[in-house]
């Protein structure tokens, strides 16, 4: 079974060499991507080049960096200087970043090599990649249904091939949601665990870059490299970054779990419920103290963040008016008319939908009713949160209320696609970590996730929950339909 | 219409006013903060606006932002924020701009003038810290605009008053001290002509003796220190006009036109702005604390009116005087302090910088730093004036021998030969020269004509060019004349 962990340890003993495992990892991701598209980009050359670049340097005896030869493949949101930094919005169609994020450039210092770039709902701004402004991506599991979203490109690809690290970015379930949908693992770190800078920013306060990989463990390598106080972001935390990947070691046993009673309500479906219950009784079984917890603004998570995220993405993404990048109608009459005609020619119906509820909720005679009240019931929801963490170490829920959903059949309500983030947009509002991981499949087949929050900068915390279990059970090793292999065989 | 208030209405003004800071980068990036380098090359991704960058704040703007406060008197919050003022224009790139919303980071505080013996003060609402836009040049002849994203980002302090102000030269006194006090700061150039200072006006006008507060209008695009006490004058005038026609002030904003000497409702109804203001979720609140405020406290100079006051009290000089040298140049406060240290006759030294070292530099049209006069060198200057090593006219010359380069004043004086003659002989024979050359005069000054002996007292000065000293050349024309 390949991981990041392994092509790393295998690169660096020499038993394989980086060119060797960026040539099969490209070969798979050319395989699997016209059934998936879960890649936008992929990034032949450069990746080879960087490859050489690791085995030159290994072979003169110099240190390639922690991560030497790791693939990696970065969503579309967050800037490279490979490639285009689209955030799948027609709107920046052929735009190239003139700066690299902070993430992709600690990556690539480590020595990891960038692959390409995945897809995602535009902006972010969606739970199923079918909002892409390029075309939705197929679940591996089913390839006639979603792999969630917006990080739907990450998490088919890390389905379909394990070994990379994919980074996503969350912001109400962005990379958990997609994660449970397609059976690998991912994790949305505390706000302020890793910068922001060049993400593409969709809701500034709820935005956080990620790892999706195929086990916690693999998240845990990522995390290590990409974690960490960033003077180009100030949201950034001062705060040390632990060995990820030795505190994995620490297990679980002791430690105590919280079942909050408000995210088991009848809106979860029934194997949802049955395998998220399961998993609880695993944890049990390694010697975690499993308790019930209350966080009783639960159902007002949602109004919360929709009304905060589309404040914050109204004004994020007045940018993109056709002056200064990205598209430009081609007449116009007038400024007024050229900013209507480029943002009404380059955003997709979601985006515009939510540019104008935020537009809305921050005019003046509605900012109290609908903003002000949105941040004073997230202080509510973060002190839900603090109250719990008082009690337990750690809590328990499922990532999604449902497991992944034909494609198209929600499309036509929104409100219906929205539901299915009211168990991940509570972590964005508190800034807390949060973990999903695959907890088995129901009787179609299809992967169900679990998700564990912990206390802000606890982030090793809920890794140890998810590596705890994945070294008990093999459903994180379960392959899907559409597969390749970046092993030799 | 009159240019003046007539004496039945009171005008009521608040201005608001913008400074850039002087820091070394701008508000949000590390971009160099200039003025007139060319377009577009002082930007970086950040202040370009580019999707996923952010803003870190320039925690100098902030020190001097609160030395702004301290300087006036201000409540410095302990608790200041950031917020995003949301509208569209492409000289803002990202389509809002990075201000200050509820929790400015000073408020209240206070402007003294001085008019005469009063001080008057102009009450100050809030002082917050902002980023500047690019600018739109809508060149001509060419169908598209262009823009200049070098100002973008620049630091900007924004000062807003109460509508304190009753007359257009009370306008321009607030804003002359303004000014100064930022360069006393040291924080900003205020340099109008390159818009590093501008000016917004409101203005009212009421029936004297009512406290009402009435419609008002705003006026933009003052862009000199002279514009602004005539662009009030005449929308001061306008408003009376209206009113006294029996018309109603309508809330708008005009453009003053300075060719016409006139302002102008702006074009096209504005659409009432609706900035939607939310806290910029990109920076953490700021928190200021009591040992920072401590030390910029330590880093506050003297100001312009406590100058003033010093030169009265400390150094005896008129109020006229006082005022002259603290609102030139903040160096000159501490030059014509060294200079008065070594030759301690402060009148005498505010004549010589008042009327030589100022006119020096008016006609150099340079600041006294350029000018390159040491105050060390202005002393030995007096000093040798006051020994009679040179007169206090053949002086200024040996003044600006010394701006084209710094040298022992007794050298100049030497080289320039224009040293006072010691030689009695020498005063002699010039004294005979003129009682000889001129019978009838010295026939006048000894039937008592007073003017004959300033005749005969110039004539020698002419004679000896300025060298001799006029109270031994007065005694020398008396005994030759045989007057004693």
């Amino acid at each position: 079974m390949t991981s990041a962990a392994s092509i790393r340890d295998r690169i660096r003993d020499g038993s394989v060499s980086a060119r060797r495992v960026t040539e099969r990892v490209l070969a798979a991701v050319d395989r699997v991507n016209p059934d998936l598209h879960a890649y936008l980009e992929i990034f032949h050359d450069s990746a080879l080049a960087s490859a050489d670049d690791v085995d030159r340097r290994l072979a003169a005896g110099d240190d390639p960096g922690p991560l030497a030869g790791v693939p990696f493949s970065v969503k579309a949101n967050i800037t490279s200087l490979e490639g285009e930094s689209t955030a799948g919005s027609k709107i920046l169609r052929g735009y190239r970043a003139p700066y690299a994020s902070t993430v992709v450039r600690r990556l690539q210092e480590a020595g990891a090599i960038l692959v390409g770039k995945t897809n995602l709902d535009e902006f972010g701004m969606g739970s199923s990649t079918e909002n892409s402004g390029v075309g939705p991506t197929r679940n591996p599991w089913d390839t006639d249904r979603v792999p969630g979203g917006s990080s739907g490109g990450a998490a088919a690809a890390a389905a379909a091939i394990p070994g990379v690290i994919h980074l996503g970015s969350d912001t109400g379930g962005s990379i958990r949601q997609p994660c449970s949908y397609c059976g690998v693992t991912g994790l949305k770190p505390t706000y302020g665990r890793v910068s922001r800078y060049g993400l593409l920013a969709f809701a500034s306060s709820l935005d956080q870059i990620g790892p999706v990989a195929g086990s916690a463990e693999d998240c845990a390598l990522a995390l290590g490299q990409i974690a960490g106080r960033d003077p180009l972001d100030s949201t950034s935390a001062d705060v040390p970054v632990p060995d990820y990947l030795s505190e994995l070691g620490k297990g679980v046993e002791g430690l105590r779990l919280g079942i909050p009673r408000e995210y088991f309500v009848d809106a979860i479906d029934a194997e949802v419920r049955e395998r998220v219950m399961e998993a609880v009784e695993t944890l049990r079984g390694l010697g975690v103290e499993v308790e019930k917890v209350s966080l009783p603004h639960t159902e007002y998570a949602n109004p919360t963040y929709v009304i905060i995220s589309a404040a914050e993405a109204s004004s994020n993404l007045a940018r993109y008016d056709g002056v200064h990048f990205g598209h430009r109608t081609a007449r116009a009459d007038d400024l007024v008319d050229m900013y209507s005609r480029s943002r009404g020619e380059g955003f997709g119906a979601e985006v515009k939908r939510r540019i104008m509820v935020g537009t809305f909720v921050l005019s003046s005679g509605y900012y109290d009713a609908f903003y002000l009240k949105a941040m004073k019931v997230r202080r509510l929801i973060r002190r839900d949160f603090e109250r719990a963490f008082e009690q337990v170490d750690a809590i328990l829920c499922p990532t999604s209320p449902v497991t992944a959903f034909p494609l198209g059949s929600r499309l036509d309500d929104p409100l219906k696609l929205y539901a299915v983030d009211i168990l991940t947009v509570p972590a964005n509002l508190a800034a807390i970590p949060g973990i999903s991981f695959p907890c088995g499949r129901t009787r179609e087949g299809l992967p169900v996730g679990a998700q564990v929050l912990g206390r802000p900068f606890e982030d090793s915390v809920v890794l140890r929950f998810a590596h705890a279990y994945q070294t008990e059970t093999d459903h994180h090793r379960e392959r899907p339909p559409v597969s390749a292999d970046v092993e030799e065989s | 219409m009159g240019s003046r208030a007539r004496p039945d209405w009171e005008p009521v003004i608040g201005l608001e006013v913008h400074v850039q800071l002087r820091t070394k980068s701008k508000m949000f990036c590390g971009c160099e903060n200039r003025f007139g380098a060319p377009p577009n090359s002082l930007t970086c991704p950040v202040c370009l606006g580019h999707p996923g960058t952010l803003p870190v704040i320039n925690e100098t703007a902030i020190s001097y932002a609160i030395l702004a406060g301290l300087a006036f008197g201000c409540d410095i919050a302990r608790y200041t924020k950031f917020d995003r003022k949301n509208y569209y224009y492409p000289d803002l790139p990202k389509n809002y701009q990075i201000s200050q919303f509820d929790f400015p980071i000073c408020s209240g505080g206070a402007v003294p003038l001085r008019s005469g013996d009063e001080t008057r003060s102009i009450r100050l609402v809030r002082i917050h810290l902002e980023e500047d836009a690019g600018k739109n040049i809508h060149a001509e002849g060419r169908p598209e605009s262009l823009v200049d994203l070098n100002r973008t980002g620049t630091p900007l302090l924004e000062i807003v008053s109460e509508p304190d102000i009753r007359t257009p030269a009370e306008a321009a006194d607030y804003l002359r001290t303004l000014r100064m006090t930022m360069l006393y700061l040291g924080i900003s150039d205020c340099n109008m002509e390159e818009g590093s200072l501008r000016c917004d006006c409101n203005v009212s006008i009421r029936p004297r003796g009512s406290d009402r507060l009435e419609t008002r209008t705003e006026i933009k695009n003052i862009n000199s220190f002279g514009f602004v006490a005539s662009a009030l004058d005449y929308e001061i005038a306008r408003q009376i006009d209206v009113r006294e026609s029996g018309g109603e002030i309508v809330q708008e904003t005009r453009l003053f036109d300075p060719d016409r000497n006139e302002t102008r409702s702006m074009r096209g109804k504005e659409e009432a702005h609706d900035y939607r203001y939310f806290p910029e979720p990109d920076l953490a609140p700021i928190r200021v604390a009591e040992s920072q405020l401590d030390e910029l406290r330590s880093r506050l100079p003297g100001l312009p009116w406590e100058v003033r006051q010093r030169f009265v009290e400390v150094h005896g000089l008129p109020e006229y005087d006082a005022d002259v040298l603290s609102q030139r140049d903040p160096a000159v406060v501490p030059f014509f302090e060294r200079c008065v240290e070594l030759y301690a006759q402060p009148k005498k030294v505010s004549n010589w910088v008042i009327n030589h070292v100022f006119q020096e530099m008016n006609e150099r049209k340079v600041s006294l730093e350029v000018l390159g006069l040491s105050p060390d060198r202005l002393a030995e200057l007096l000093g040798a004036v006051e020994r009679n090593e040179v007169s206090a006219q053949n002086a200024r010359e040996v003044l600006r021998k010394l701006l084209d380069a710094d040298r022992p004043v007794a050298d100049v004086i030497r080289e320039l030969g224009v040293g006072m003659i010691s030689d009695q002989g020498v005063v002699r024979e010039a004294v005979q020269a003129a009682l000889d050359a001129n019978p009838s005069v010295v026939q006048d000054l000894r039937n008592g004509k007073k003017n004959a002996r300033n005749f005969l007292v110039g004539q020698v000065m002419k004679a000896t060019r300025g060298k001799a000293n006029p109270s031994e050349v007065i005694a020398v024309i008396e005994e030759l004349a045989g007057l004693e």
